[in-house]
C-alpha cells in the first residue's frame, strides 16, 4: 500500500506550485534598484598574447558606466582551486593562476578579456563592440597527448609543462598488477574515448552584486548549487571580504548538475564591479556564453586492460587515461579523474589487482570540472565495455562474466581504497533479468529484421561512490574543504518549524522530502515544516548540492538536529507531566508517559518553550532551536544493473532506443516519486551522451558546438519511457537514514548500456565490431558498419 | 521609441519599446512577468513559449512591436483566478513533469496549444510536438505522461511513479 505521508510516500512536490504558475524566483528575475549591467567580451581565439586592450572610443559610448580589463583586477586574488593533487613522485600538481579578467595572454575561446558596465545590457553589448583587442596567435593546445609530448606549445609560460598531474594509484601495486598480466590466460584491452560534455542546465547563470556603501555589505545573488562554498572561495580568495560582509544567496535555481557547483569569475566580477561603480551590476548569460564559459565535463581518453585466469576471474585491471582540465583549473576538477574516477575502478567486481594513471592535461580549451556523476561514470564506462568485450572475446554470456565476479559479501575492501559497506548485485541484476524479459528479446529481434532493422540488447552494472564525503579522508586527498554539511531546526511557539539547511535544491525536491523525514520523527503533517535554503544569511555553513549527497548528508545533519530537538522537548514534557523524563515517549505528535493515559500534544510543548510561564527555568532554556553538524563516516555505494535495447536501422546508421530497464540499489528511500524522477533524468543525460552530445573543438581550438543548433541535446522523442525499480534496497550502514543517494546513477549508469546494446546489434547483422566511441551517432554507425570507420 | 499595446493575460498592457526589443523582453523586463524565460538565443529551448493569438509561440523570436494590438497568454494566467491549478497544470504536478522548473512555463504553454488541435494525443504525438521544448532535468517521461493525463486518457500503464 502506497503511504499518504511521511518517508515511503510519494508526496506531491510543495515547490511545484510556484514554479507551475510562473511565479518562481530565479536569479535573473531579480532587479534591484539603480542596476547597470555588464558585458563581457570574449576571446574569439583559443591561444594568443594579449598585447593592448584600447577601451578609449568605447567609455563614450551612451549608456557606459565603467569598462574594466584585467589590468583592474591585478591585485586581485585568482579563481582558487578547491583541490590539491599529489603526483605518482610525492609532487603537488601544476596550478596555474585563474584571472577574472585576461592579462597577458588568453588562453580559451571565451575567456573574458573586458567587461562593459553600462545602462543597459544593449548598451553594454553596442559599446563593447568599439574595444580594440590586439592578440598575436599562438599555437593551440587542443589534442591532450600532443600536449605532454617534448616541446608542445605551453599553455601556461610559468609551468614547467602542459602536465598538470600525473597521478597512479595505487602506486605500490603497480609492480603485482603488471605481474599479474603476465600470467593471466587472457588479457582484454580497449581503448577509448569520454566524450567531452557540457551540462546545459535550461537555466544560464546569472549573478547580481550589490554594495551598500552605508554597511560596507555585499550581496551577490547567483546561479549556485552551494551558496556558502562561493561565499567562502569569492570572499576569502579573490576579493578578500570577510564572510560578515558578504551575503551570498541562490534563489530558484534553473538545474545545476554540477557545473553550478564551482566559482566562476563573472560572480567575482560583478560582486567587485558593485562596489566600484556603487550600484548593483547585473550578468546573464546567453546560451552561446554558457558553451564557452561553464564549465565542461567529461573529456578522458583511456586505454584499459583486464586480465582474466583460465577460469574467467578477474586477475587485474590496468588503466592509462589522459583528463582535460582545459586551460585553467575549475574549483573540483583535479580531484575528478582521480579520486572520484580511481576508487570506483573496482566496480561491482571482486578484481584483486588495480593500478590506475591518470595525466591530467591543459589545453586551450574551456575548463573542465564534475559533471553529473563526476570520474564515476568515466570508470563505469571504461570498465563495463571492457567486461563486455572480454566475454565477447571469451565467448561467453556478459551477464554470466559479471555474475561470477561480483562482490557478494559485505564490506568489501577494494584494491583502490574504498570500503563498500552494502550492496546486493545479484539481486539487482536478478530484478533487471525479470524486468527486461530477456527470453522474449529473440521475439522482439525477428520482429525487428521482419522490417529490415537490426535489434541490440546491452547490459551494465554500476556503482558509485556519493554522500560526498568524510571530511578527514578527503583532506588526506587533497580536498581544501571538509565536507559536512549542517542544518538548523528553528521550531516556532505554535509547532510548526523550519529546517534551515546548507544543501541547495534546484530540481531535487527537497522542500518536499525532507519535512517527510521531520514528519514521522515528531509525528505531525508535512505541511507544518518548512525548508529554508540557498541563502548564507540564513542558514548555518553549508557545503551544498552534488555527489548525491542532500539526504545522506544535509538530511542527516537534519535528522542530527531534530533529534536535539526532540531531546528538549522531552525534558519540557516531562515537567509538564511531571513524569521522568526517561519515561516520556514521543508518538503521533504527542508526549506521553509510558504506561500510563498522561500525555501532552507537541504544540503544548513548543509552546511552554517559548511562554515558560510553567517551566523548569532553572535547568533548561527556553526556546526551541538546534543546530547539527554532521559529517558522514564512508562514501554511500548506491549500485544497480541497467539493460538497454537498441533498433539500429542498418541504411541510416540511426540507433533507436526502444526499451531501458533501470534496477537500482538506493538503501532506504524517503519518496519514491521523487527518486524515478532523478533517475529518469539520469537516463537522458547518459543516453545523451551515448547518442548525440558532443562538445567539439576544431585543431585551432574554435568551439563547434556552441548552440542547441550545434550541440545536440536529447529531445523528447529521442527517448523512451523507462522502466524503473529500486525495490532492491541495501540500506546504507553509516547513516541515520539508511539512504545511498539517487542523482548521478542513472546518467553513470546508462552509456555503456547503449553502446553494449549498439555492439550487439551490429553483431547481429554480420558486422563484428570492437568497439564505438560516443556518441553513436548515425554517421559513425553506417561508417563502422561500411568499413569507413 | 515605438509604443505597443496588447492584452496580456487578460488585461491591457502597454509601453515604449526599441525595435529590437523582443516579446519577451517586453514580457518579463516592462510588464514583469518573469514567468517566462529564456534559455537559450537561438529559439531552440522553448522556455519561452507563450501564446499570441491563440497559437504556441516563441516569445524571443518575436519582436514585441509584432505583437501590437494582439491576445498575449503567459504562463502566469493559466491557473484560476483563486490559485487553482488548470488541468495541465494540475497533471504536471500528479505525475513529477518538472524538477527545477525553468523549463516548466515553455512545456505547459506547448501543451496547451498541442491539446488544442489534438485532444487526444499519442505518446509519439506528445513527443514530437515538444521537439521544440527542450528539459534537461526530467528526461521527459514524466512530462509525456502528464500531457496524456491531462488530455483524459489512462496513463496507469506507463511505468510507476
Amino acid at each position: 500500500m502506497p503511504k499518504d505521508g511521511g518517508i515511503g510516500a510519494s508526496s506531491k512536490r510543495r515547490e511545484d506550485i510556484r514554479f507551475l504558475t510562473g511565479v518562481g524566483n530565479y536569479t535573473d528575475d531579480i532587479n534591484l534598484r539603480g542596476q547597470a549591467h555588464v558585458f563581457f567580451l570574449r576571446s574569439d581565439v583559443a591561444h594568443g598574447t594579449l598585447s593592448n586592450v584600447d577601451t578609449s572610443a568605447a567609455e563614450s559610448m551612451p549608456g557606459v558606466v565603467k569598462i574594466f580589463t584585467g589590468a583592474d583586477f591585478e591585485a586581485i586574488g585568482g579563481i582558487p582551486c578547491g583541490w590539491q593533487i599529489t603526483d605518482r613522485h610525492g609532487q603537488p600538481m601544476q596550478e596555474p593562476k585563474h584571472p577574472v579578467l585576461a592579462h597577458g595572454k588568453v588562453r580559451h575561446v571565451g575567456e573574458p578579456i573586458a567587461a562593459v558596465v553600462a545602462e543597459t545590457l544593449a548598451q553594454a553589448r553596442d559599446a563593447a563592440e568599439a574595444i580594440v583587442v590586439d592578440i598575436d596567435d599562438l599555437p593551440a593546445v587542443v589534442n591532450m597527448k600532443d600536449a605532454v609530448k617534448e616541446g608542445a606549445t605551453k599553455v601556461h609560460d610559468d609551468l614547467t609543462s602542459n602536465l598538470c598531474y600525473d597521478w597512479g594509484f595505487v602506486e605500490e601495486n603497480k609492480d603485482a598488477v603488471n605481474k599479474a598480466f603476465e600470467e593471466a590466460a587472457h588479457v582484454t584491452t580497449l581503448e577509448l574515448v569520454n566524450n567531452r560534455l557540457v551540462a546545459n542546465p535550461m537555466e544560464p547563470r546569472v549573478a547580481v552584486g550589490d554594495y551598500a556603501r552605508g554597511t560596507g555589505d555585499h550581496t551577490l545573488y547567483t546561479t549556485s548549487q552551494n551558496p556558502h562554498v562561493i561565499r567562502l572561495l569569492m570572499g576569502a580568495f579573490v576579493l578578500g571580504i570577510p564572510e560578515h560582509k558578504l551575503r551570498v544567496v541562490a534563489p530558484d535555481v534553473g538545474g545545476g548538475f554540477g557545473t553550478k557547483i564551482f566559482h566562476y569569475q563573472e560572480e567575482a566580477f560583478c560582486t567587485f564591479a558593485a562596489k566600484a561603480c556603487n550600484r548593483p551590476v547585473k550578468w546573464t548569460s546567453s546560451r552561446t556564453e554558457a558553451f564557452m564559459s561553464d564549465a565542461h565535463g567529461r573529456d578522458h581518453v583511456t586505454k584499459i586492460e583486464l586480465a582474466l585466469d583460465a577460469q574467467n576471474n578477474f586477475m587485474a585491471i590496468r588503466t592509462d587515461t589522459y583528463a582535460n582540465m582545459g586551460a585553467y583549473l575549475s574549483t573540483f576538477a583535479p580531484s575528478v579523474p582521480t579520486w572520484l574516477h580511481g576508487t570506483l575502478m573496482a566496480g561491482n567486481y571482486k578484481t584483486p589487482l588495480i593500478y590506475v594513471n591518470v595525466k591530467a592535461v591543459f589545453t586551450n580549451t574551456v575548463p573542465v570540472d564534475a559533471y553529473r556523476g563526476a570520474g564515476r561514470p568515466e570508470a563505469t564506462y571504461q570498465l563495463e565495455r571492457l567486461v563486455d568485450k572480454a566475454a565477447h572475446e571469451l565467448k561467453i554470456d556478459p551477464i554470466a562474466l559479471r555474475r561470477q565476479n561480483f562482490i557478494t559479501e559485505f564490506p568489501y575492501a577494494t584494491p583502490v581504497a574504498v570500503e563498500y559497506d552494502t550492496g546486493d548485485y545479484i539481486a539487482t541484476m536478478d530484478k533487471l533479468e525479470e524486468m527486461a524479459d530477456h527470453g522474449g528479446f529473440a521475439a522482439r529481434r525477428a520482429a525487428s529484421e521482419a522490417k529490415g532493422k537490426l535489434r541490440g540488447f546491452g547490459v551494465n552494472c554500476y556503482i558509485e561512490a556519493c554522500g560526498i564525503a568524510p571530511s578527514n579522508l578527503v583532506g588526506q586527498l587533497g580536498a581544501r574543504a571538509g565536507l559536512y554539511e549542517s542544518a538548523t531546526v528553528r521550531v516556532n511557539a505554535t509547532g510548526g518549524l523550519v529546517v534551515m539547511t546548507g544543501s541547495h535544491s534546484h530540481g531535487q525536491g527537497h522542500e518536499t522530502a525532507f519535512p517527510q523525514v521531520i514528519a514521522d520523527m515528531i509525528g505531525i503533517p508535512e505541511d507544518m515544516i518548512e525548508i529554508v535554503h540557498g541563502d548564507t544569511a540564513n542558514s548555518p555553513m553549508g557545503m551544498g548540492t552534488y555527489g548525491s549527497r542532500s539526504l545522506a548528508v544535509g538530511g542527516s545533519a537534519m535528522v542530527r538536529a531534530t533529534e536535539k530537538i526532540i531531546a528538549k522537548a522531552k525534558k519540557i514534557a516531562s515537567h509538564l507531566l511531571e513524569a521522568s523524563e526517561g519515561d516520556i515517549e514521543l508518538k503521533d505528535g504527542a508526549f506521553s508517559v509510558a504506561g500510563t493515559d498522561k500525555s501532552v500534544a507537541w504544540g503544548d510543548v513548543t509552546l511552554a518553550a517559548y511562554v515558560p510561564h510553567n517551566y523548569p527555568l532553572e535547568d533548561l532554556e527556553p526556546g526551541l532551536e538546534e543546530t547539527a553538524f554532521y559529517d558522514p563516516s564512508n562514501f554511500t555505494y548506491p549500485s544497480g544493473a541497467y539493460a538497454c535495447e537498441v533498433e539500429l536501422d542498418p541504411e541510416t546508421g540511426h540507433v533507436a532506443i526502444e526499451r531501458f530497464w533501470a534496477a537500482d540499489d538506493f538503501g532506504n528511500i524517503v519518496n519514491p516519486m521523487i527518486v524515478t524522477g532523478q533517475v529518469h533524468g539520469g537516463l537522458a543525460q547518459g543516453i545523451g551522451q551515448a547518442l548525440m552530445e558532443n562538445c567539439a573543438y576544431d585543431s585551432d581550438g574554435q568551439l563547434l558546438s556552441a548552440s542547441y543548433m550545434d550541440y545536440a541535446m536529447p529531445r523528447a522523442s529521442d527517448l523512451p519511457f523507462y522502466d524503473v525499480d529500486h525495490s532492491c534496497q541495501t540500506p546504507c550502514t553509516h547513516n541515520p537514514l539508511g539512504v545511498k543517494g539517487c542523482g548521478e546513477a542513472g546518467a553513470i549508469g546508462s552509456p555503456p548500456a547503449v553502446v553494449n546494446a549498439v555492439l550487439d546489434a551490429m553483431r547481429s547483422g554480420g558486422h563484428d565490431i570492437a568497439h564505438i566511441d560516443m556518441p553513436v551517432t548515425p554517421s559513425r554507425v553506417w561508417n563502422a558498419m561500411n568499413g569507413q570507420g | 521609441m515605438p509604443q505597443v499595446k496588447m492584452t496580456v493575460n487578460g488585461k491591457a498592457a502597454s509601453g515604449e519599446v526599441e525595435g529590437r526589443t523582443l516579446l519577451v523582453q517586453f514580457l518579463r523586463e516592462d510588464q514583469g512577468l518573469t514567468g517566462t524565460h529564456v534559455g537559450c538565443d537561438t529559439s531552440q529551448c522553448g522556455a519561452c513559449v507563450v501564446h499570441v493569438n491563440g497559437e504556441a509561440v516563441k516569445s524571443c523570436t518575436m519582436f514585441a512591436v509584432e505583437a501590437d494590438g494582439a491576445e498575449v497568454a503567459t504562463i502566469e494566467g493559466q491557473a484560476a483566478p483563486d490559485g487553482t491549478l488548470n488541468v495541465i497544470q494540475q497533471a504536471f504536478q500528479d505525475h513529477h513533469g518538472l524538477q527545477c522548473g525553468f523549463c516548466t512555463p515553455g512545456m505547459v504553454m506547448s501543451a496547451a496549444a498541442l491539446l488544442k488541435d489534438n485532444p487526444k494525443p499519442t505518446e509519439a504525438d506528445v513527443r514530437h510536438y515538444l521537439d521544440g521544448n527542450i528539459c534537461r532535468c526530467t528526461g521527459y517521461h514524466n512530462i509525456v505522461k502528464a500531457i496524456m493525463a491531462a488530455s483524459g486518457q489512462d496513463v496507469g500503464a506507463i511505468a510507476a511513479e
